[in-house]
């Protein structure tokens, strides 16, 4: 019988940060995690980029930062909107939190290619 | 209105217990234990505790008349019991700020817990916590860099940052330990830790080191497009030589440098962390010989204080035990000082150690470090009690992967963002855990394999150091 192996091989994956090693969110999942940057009081930010530039500090604004929105759907509307303008560049969904000055998460919701 | 000279020796208590004192904002508060020598009474104790810490000695000297030591000497001005303890005491000294050297944590040691410590009269004396006035703290430069420029940096938002201590911690060649690196990172960790031990030793110079993890980090960058680092130890023999080191990491464009900064000592550590603002490296902090000073319940400095005073000399990420993993550390304590290495204020809590309010005002916050001993089972509970604002480093839980290094990598971080997303999503995390990790490791054969190697590794060890509550 031939040798057989249990070690796996571990191939490099190219990801996009927070979520990266997780498999793509479902449309319930990701409103969770919108309504809980919601929930934190940070403002959601919608910014995309083509791929090429993805290790950029800066990706391009969707708009500007939704200061103060509350409405679930109103943020989703966004993002899909934004996907439709820029189906092949990556979006990513921010809550930005002004009281530290910093991302409170940022994960990617669609990847573009 | 002067004084006589009167030469002799007069008790502690008569100059240094003030029960009517009221701290000033400006004034450094201290908490001790004390544990006298039997037949002592507790306000000489006390007092003496204040003035060998200060201004005193033990004889009435001439040229203390040459000066206003009203003015300048440290004052007991409370003593409390310590519950459930009939021998010790709570002893509460004031100090004047001017006492101390701005921005020197040094001094500050120097004189609190110094000679002090080898008092006759005390069999035991431990400094539990110092309330450090906003005068004091605006003269500290603190933290390089601070948690959110180190986000800012490492483009890490809404999770904890992941990483390991490379293994073997000795005797890797220099180029073996950058392939080690490699693995790690290309798995899916943010960061790489050197062990504590290494420094530049005949098998790995340091030189070596630096230059084969710089490429290993370059590479898992490229390959895996997230920003990656290792904290490259320029923990060294000289401040000379750290500063040599430092300066090559930064050479190598490499973002992140570390300092043992209880062995390397106060002075190198603010003095490494001030080259690390003016160059924008950050700067990781390992505490090897806090256990020797901070573990006995009656003697030493509690690890709130080390801490706090690293917070000033300045460090963006400090090592502060796991709770959970192999090594010495309560839940409430650690909450207690974690407060303090992040938040700009934090109200005296007893139930977390905390004797003061300290107002840290606009210093920065220092990541809390868990590390050692801990792997994938234990994930929900540090997200739990860590917090996104913590780094999380799996030494063991990732190179004793039965995969290998970059398996085990990439089974914590499955593990931790799945923790994160529940979280967020508003699951019970430490309840619910094993259905959480089980879920996730359907999409994750890496993760799935840790589950089953380390299913049964519990550290459970009741802790030696414990608050101090009426059992």
């Amino acid at each position: 019988m031939p040798f057989q192996s249990t070690v796996g091989d571990y191939q490099t994956v190219a990801t996009l940060e927070t979520f990266g090693f997780l498999p793509p969110m479902t449309q319930d999942e990701i409103y969770d995690q919108i309504a809980y940057i919601i929930a934190q009081g940070w403002s959601p930010v919608i910014e995309h980029v083509h791929p090429s530039g993805s290790m950029q500090t800066y990706w391009s604004y969707w708009k500007l930062p939704f200061f103060g929105e509350k409405d679930l759907n109103v943020v989703v509307n966004e993002l899909e909107a934004c996907h439709r303008a820029y189906p092949d560049h990556h979006v990513r969904m921010v809550g930005y939190d002004a009281y530290t000055q910093s991302q409170g998460t940022a994960f990617v919701v669609f990847e573009g290619r | 209105m002067s004084k006589k000279y009167d030469a002799g020796v007069k008790e502690y208590r008569d100059t240094y217990w003030t029960p009517d004192y009221v701290p000033l904002d400006t004034d450094l508060l201290a908490c001790f234990k004390c544990t006298g020598q039997e037949g002592v009474p507790r306000e000489e104790v006390a007092a003496a505790v204040a003035a060998e810490s200060s201004t005193g000695t033990w004889s009435t000297v001439w040229s203390e008349l040459l000066t206003d030591l009203e003015f300048y000497k440290g004052r007991c001005y409370r003593i409390e019991d310590v519950p459930g303890d009939k021998e010790s005491f709570y002893a509460f000294i004031a100090y004047p700020l001017d006492l101390f050297e701005e921005g020197s944590i040094t001094n500050v040691l120097t004189s609190l817990v110094g000679n002090v410590f080898g008092f006759k009269a005390l069999r035991h004396l431990r400094l539990e916590d110092i309330r450090f006035p906003m005068a004091f703290i605006k003269t500290c430069g603190g933290p390089p860099s601070g948690i959110v420029v180190e986000r800012d940096r490492l483009n890490k938002y809404g999770r904890p940052l992941l990483g390991c201590t490379i293994k073997p911690k000795l005797g890797l060649s220099g180029k073996n330990y950058g392939r080690v690196v490699y693995e790690c990172l290309r798995g899916g960790l943010d960061l790489t830790k050197d062990d504590e031990n290494i420094n530049s030793q005949p098998f790995q110079r340091w030189r070596e080191r630096f230059e084969f993890v710089a490429e290993a980090v370059k590479l898992a960058q490229q390959e895996t497009g997230e920003v990656k680092g290792h904290y490259l130890n320029c923990t060294a023999t000289t401040p000379e030589e750290m500063y040599e080191r430092a300066e090559f990491a930064k050479e190598l464009d490499m973002p992140i440098i570390m300092h043992d900064y209880i062995t390397g000592g106060f002075t190198a550590n603010t003095g490494l962390a001030n080259w690390c603002r003016k160059n924008g490296m950050l700067l990781h902090i390992h505490r090897a010989m806090h256990a020797v000073i901070d573990r006995h319940p009656k003697h030493g400095i509690h690890f709130r204080v080390l801490a706090k005073c690293l917070r000033l000399s300045g460090g963006d990420q400090l090592h502060t035990g796991t709770v959970v993993g192999k090594l010495e550390g309560d839940r409430q304590t650690t909450l207690g000082y974690i407060d303090n290495l992040r938040e700009s204020f934090v109200p005296e809590d007893r139930t977390r150690g905390n004797f003061f309010d300290q107002d840290w005002g606009s210093m920065p916050g220092v990541f809390a470090v868990a590390s050692g001993g801990i792997h994938v089972w234990h994930m929900p509970a540090l997200l739990a009690i860590f917090g996104d604002d913590s780094c999380l480093q799996f030494g063991g839980g990732t190179h004793g992967h039965p995969w290998g290094s970059a398996a085990g990598a990439a089974a914590n971080r499955v593990a931790l963002e799945a923790c994160v997303k529940a979280r967020n999503a508003g699951r019970e995390i430490e309840k619910e855990s094993r259905d959480i990790l089980m879920e996730a490791a359907k999409h994750s054969p890496e993760l799935a394999i840790a589950l089953e190697t380390w299913k049964e590794i519990k550290f459970e060890f009741d802790t030696v150091d414990k608050l101090d509550v009426q059992q």
